[in-house]
């Protein structure tokens, strides 16, 4: 027996094993087989649909205010985002105008879930590639922004703060005080960020060179957010196409042209400063007046095509809605950035090692019910 | 190039083709059989320039079966709807774009898996979420007595 099994792994012939579905670094329910050459990798593909829940079929037999709800559910680390994205869509095919407090509250709020969805994904990558002490300072931090989610939206995750025509119930009046304190708490302890990981010598060792995309297979593959630009592939939604409260504040968009794991790490930690600049912009600006518009009981789109994308921690997020002028869609579609950012993976980990794997998956980020939806 | 440009492009491709200026993007219907050559012009042509399939989406119109493309211009910034239908429901078939876009082959493999579309030329047309013995779940005429519930 084992005499056999030196025998795979010394013999010239490729052998196939599975990595998942319940593995620590798939992040979730995400079963990928690979074929190995001894230890180099010659072949990933993709099992996924283990927590396939079917939203765009359950969202054909319910209301517009129901869907917010279910867009919770599928990038939950960007919960806030996916929100603003159907109640945008909405916004726009009714052709309402939203009040100025409201879109720069969703501006506020859209970038503190950035942060903390880019800060669990530090402290997990941290402990992909064996550090355990990420985990701790990431949690730490994040623990901070879910305290003023749960004061403002009751929910400390699953937010479903934003509605069509607005916001749910208005920010709860520490919500200034507290996101401030927290910045000047962040700006601290980012720093911490970079003594521990950035300028690591075994954390480089083992992240640059690694995984590299190219800026024509990203695009081609479609990897967009912070994993695209870092291929140089300038898809900030929230440059190219504003929405929200976007269009008045100014930031930089993330861009490396090296595309490898350790500069779609670096345009992640970027992007937490750049996110930081964006609240110190509108904090002490939110206008005053109503928090919502009102709307009617029941919402109906005119019949036609909708879409709407926003930028979320991951990439775009697209919304594409078919109304027949019914108060439930004909058909929703909801273009995740995690689906098409884990088609990549094949191409970026073929020829390395299986720990580098490791290393390429938690640099995508991948959150698995986006991709299963 | 602005959609009207956009639009004066696409009919120099094939004057045949149903463009409508909608709100959002131009949208442009082509027939199956065309629907290759006119997407791999759109990417190859240097004054149109379409790199990018931002959304792939299979969509169930009652009687007909469609796909809807939306592209767009990395270079230049310029987004266009493909659309193409057919009303062949046993057996529904379109050509792959996937050597055009490596996207489309993960977002094909969705539309295949939940509305039973064929792509002809998708180097590995499988089943993406759901087991082989499941149905089309997308379809406007598929039931499930236990799990879908209608009101």
């Amino acid at each position: 027996m084992e005499e056999e099994a030196k025998d795979i792994i010394n013999d010239d012939q490729e052998y196939v094993i599975n990595m998942g579905p319940q593995h620590p670094s798939t992040h979730g329910v995400l079963r990928l087989v690979l074929s190995l050459k001894g230890e180099i990798v010659r072949n990933v593909e993709p099992h996924i649909g283990y927590i396939h829940r079917g939203i765009e079929k359950m969202c054909e037999s319910i209301t517009y205010p129901q869907i917010i709800h279910l867009t919770d559910r599928m990038d939950y680390l960007s919960a806030h985002i996916n929100n603003e994205a159907v109640c945008l869509n909405v916004e726009n095919a009714l052709e309402i105008e939203i009040p100025e407090r409201v879109k720069v509250i969703r501006t506020l709020m859209s970038e503190l879930t950035r942060i903390q969805s880019h800060q669990l994904w530090w402290a997990s990558f941290g402990m992909d590639l064996g550090g355990l002490t990420c985990f701790f300072y990431g949690l730490r931090d994040r623990e901070k922004i879910l305290d003023i989610f749960e004061e403002t939206c009751g929910g400390r995750m699953i937010v479903s703060y934003s509605c069509p025509g607005g916001l749910m119930y208005d920010i709860h009046p520490n919500f200034q005080k507290r996101v401030k304190e927290f910045v000047k708490y962040f700006r601290k302890t980012l720093p911490e960020y970079d003594d521990l990981l950035t300028g690591n010598v075994i954390f480089r060792e083992r992240t640059a060179g690694v995984g590299k995309l190219s800026l024509e297979d990203a695009i081609s593959y479609g990897v967009t957010g912070p994993s695209g630009r870092a291929s140089g592939f300038s898809c900030d939604v929230r440059k190219h196409e504003p929405y929200s409260a976007y269009d008045r504040v100014s930031f930089n968009e993330v861009l490396y042209t090296e595309g490898d794991t350790y500069h779609r790490y670096l345009a992640r930690i970027e992007e937490m400063r750049e996110s930081m600049n964006i609240i110190d912009q509108l904090i002490d600006n939110i206008p005053e007046g109503p928090y919502a518009v009102k709307m009617k009981p029941i919402i109906r789109l005119p019949e036609g095509e909708y879409y709407q994308s926003v930028e979320t921690a991951r990439g775009e997020l697209g919304v594409f809605i078919i109304s027949d002028g019914n108060k439930n869609p004909f058909r929703i579609k909801f273009r995740s950035p995690n689906f098409t950012n884990l088609s990549a993976l094949n191409l970026m980990a073929k020829g390395f090692k299986i720990a580098d794997l490791v290393a390429i998956g938690g640099s995508l980020d991948l959150v698995i019910p986006d991709i299963d939806r | 190039m602005d959609n009207i440009q956009l639009e004066q492009f696409i009919k120099s491709l094939d004057n045949d083709l149903d463009i409508k200026l909608g709100k959002q993007f131009p949208e442009v219907t082509v027939p199956a059989s065309k629907l290759y050559y006119i997407a791999r012009q759109l990417r190859e042509r240097e004054e149109a320039l379409f790199d990018f399939l931002f959304c792939l989406t299979g969509v169930d119109y009652g009687s007909e079966l469609g796909v809807t493309y939306h592209l767009r211009s990395t270079r230049y910034g310029h987004s266009v709807v493909l659309k193409v239908r057919t009303t062949d429901r046993e057996n529904p078939e379109f050509q792959s774009v996937t050597n055009i876009w490596k996207t489309a082959e993960f977002h094909e493999r969705e539309v295949f898996d939940l509305l039973g579309i064929k792509f002809t030329g998708h180097p590995d047309l499988r089943r993406l979420f759901l087991e082989s013995s499941f149905g089309f779940p997308l379809r406007k005429d598929y039931s499930d007595d236990v799990n879908v519930v209608t009101r």
